[in-house]
């Protein structure tokens, strides 16, 4: 194991397969700065760009709504799973009892029900509701699907944490809510981010319970994107566009948070 | 501290699970007006009459089946490939993972308009370039096109879990085994493999359960066709759910989904019991 000389020959083999790999989403990108016509047509002619693509998905009013629903979604379920989440992990971690076991395993059997198993249910009780095609109805669902993951990856944080820093503050009286806030919260603030995070990012790209459950209001990007497979359309310059910008944000937070990731996806598992 | 999560999964799983259950064995369709009432085990013998039923689950276990072998194998190679010094090793391991991070719908939608359209597709292009007369892949192998794209979003799932595994290995130890006169063989087979066997059955087992619920992918690109030839049990199940609102039908086959993920769960949680240390 030689961790310091370049190896050359396997970096050539390794930046071809990489942008093999990547290839789908580079000539996306390169197809969204073309016309729909010249997408199909001269592909090949990068001497042609125009932002009018761009310019098309921005002039469809109902984009920026598509766009403020995949945000409310992404960061509402967020935020609602994370503040089921951190009471629930604290006492998990911090105030051990004999079944925490079972407790966990129950957690993620939650998990790892199919949603299959339950749409038509979900389906009957959000149409009684009138949570059919809301947002509310989205973060709830959305929230629910990604609880468990992110109990699981809190615990896996708040496991890390010396158990002594914990027990001198309780041994100096302070109380329950000081316990959180000013210690465990600042101690676990990284593992924090990186939870909501990955949060994001799989409510961001959820495309069962958001084609299933929404129609023209609450529909966020996956669902708006899905409405391109229509046989009419031949918007591919668009779709391009459309896709990129719905796309970049989240491969931005992906590339930025891809260890702990493999934490969360694997339930603490790999590391 | 526990009570307002426990409950929130509780009303989101198994509330509806429990719906899904009464449903099951009711005779229940929402398109025919009529009050529903109980039909015993109809249901279940219904579908396994219904060859479409017995196609999706045939579907399903292909689709499993492939993906998993190609991504891990992939994943593996790959794995160990990035694991060497490469220049600009952080851009390509961010262009290897990215297909992960797409949403399901524009990952599909790109495949089968931009790459794979007969027309105007790029590859379909290029085989014009050589003569060659290009072929509408999703008319003529639409399993295929749907298992492409499938690997294509699972391959850097495997790869980041097994490469993030591989850097965890404790150098120390394959340098100890190196100065004991270990070949590199016996370094891969004595330490590397065994090292990797718990990633490996957690892909395994996690790769399970995701691609049995495939939807999206093949919402956009198939449509569970030609006939019923891409229709996985969840694409099935979404068709009878909310394409022929029979409930019944749709939560017979719902639970019997349920069951089959139970089975891989159990497998599952005493592996991650055991890696977690609970």
């Amino acid at each position: 194991m030689n961790s310091t000389k370049i190896n050359y020959g396997v970096t050539a083999l390794s930046w071809l397969v990489a942008l093999l790999i990547s290839f789908p989403l580079i000539w996306m990108g390169l197809m969204s700065f073309k016309s729909d016509f010249n997408a199909i047509h001269n592909p090949f002619d990068f001497s042609l760009w125009t932002l009018e693509s761009y310019t098309a998905v921005f002039r469809d009013q109902a984009y920026f709504l598509y766009l403020l629903n995949s945000v409310v979604t992404a960061v509402g379920s967020t935020l609602l799973a994370m503040a089921l989440a951190l009471p629930a992990a604290w006492s998990l971690t911090f105030t051990p009892s004999p079944n925490r076991s079972g407790i966990m395993i129950w957690i993620l059997s939650t998990k790892m029900m199919p949603a299959i198993g339950i749409l038509m249910p979900v389906f009957l009780i959000y149409n009684k509701l009138r949570l059919l095609d809301t947002q509310l109805g989205l973060v709830l669902m959305v929230a629910a699907g990604n609880l468990p993951i992110i109990i699981w990856m809190l615990f896996s944080y708040f496991k890390d944490i010396p158990f002594e820093i914990i027990e001198a503050a309780r041994m100096d009286g302070v109380s329950v809510r000081k316990e959180i806030f000013s210690f465990l919260l600042p101690l676990a603030a990284p593992g924090l981010a990186s939870t909501a995070l990955l949060s994001v990012i799989l409510a961001w790209n959820e495309s069962f319970w958001t084609l299933n459950l929404s129609g023209a209001n609450a529909a966020p990007l996956s669902a708006f994107i899905a409405s391109f497979s229509s046989p009419q359309g031949l918007f591919w310059a668009r779709l391009s566009a459309a896709s990129c910008l719905s796309v970049i944000p989240i491969l931005i937070f992906g590339w930025l948070c891809q260890r702990h990731l493999v934490r969360g996806l694997t339930f603490g598992a790999v590391k | 501290m526990l009570a307002p999560a426990m409950a929130f999964l509780g009303i989101f799983s198994f509330l509806p699970l429990a719906f899904t259950l009464i449903f099951s064995v009711l005779r229940y369709r929402l398109l025919i007006p009529h009050i529903p009432s109980f039909c015993n085990l109809q249901n279940f013998f219904r579908l396994f009459t219904d060859s479409q039923f017995l196609e999706s689950v045939g579907n399903t276990a292909e689709i499993v089946f492939v993906v998993i072998l190609l991504s891990l194998v992939g994943g593996l190679a790959l794995a160990f490939m990035l694991n060497h010094e490469i220049a600009g090793k952080r851009l390509v391991r961010m262009l290897v993972i990215s297909p992960f991070f797409i949403i399901p719908t524009v990952g599909a939608l790109i495949w089968k308009n931009l790459l794979l359209d007969p027309a105007g597709g790029v590859f379909s292009i290029i085989l014009k370039q050589f003569g060659l007369s290009p072929v509408d892949t999703f008319a003529v192998m639409p399993m295929a096109m749907i298992i492409l794209i499938v690997v294509w979003q699972w391959l850097p799932f495997a790869t980041l879990i097994l490469l993030t595994s591989l850097q965890s290995l404790d150098t120390d130890q394959l340098e100890a085994a190196g100065l004991d006169g270990a070949k590199g063989f016996d370094c891969l087979l004595h330490i590397t493999l065994p090292h990797l066997m718990r990633p490996i059955t957690i892909v395994i087992l996690m790769e399970l359960l995701y691609l049995m619920a495939i939807f999206a992918e093949i919402l956009v690109t198939t449509a569970g066709g030609p006939g019923s030839a891409t229709t996985n049990l969840t694409y099935y199940i979404y068709s009878k759910a909310l394409l022929e609102f029979n409930v019944g039908t749709a939560a017979a086959a719902g639970l019997l989904a349920v069951v089959l993920a139970n089975g891989i769960t159990f497998v599952m949680t005493k592996h991650i019991k055991r890696s977690v240390g609970l």
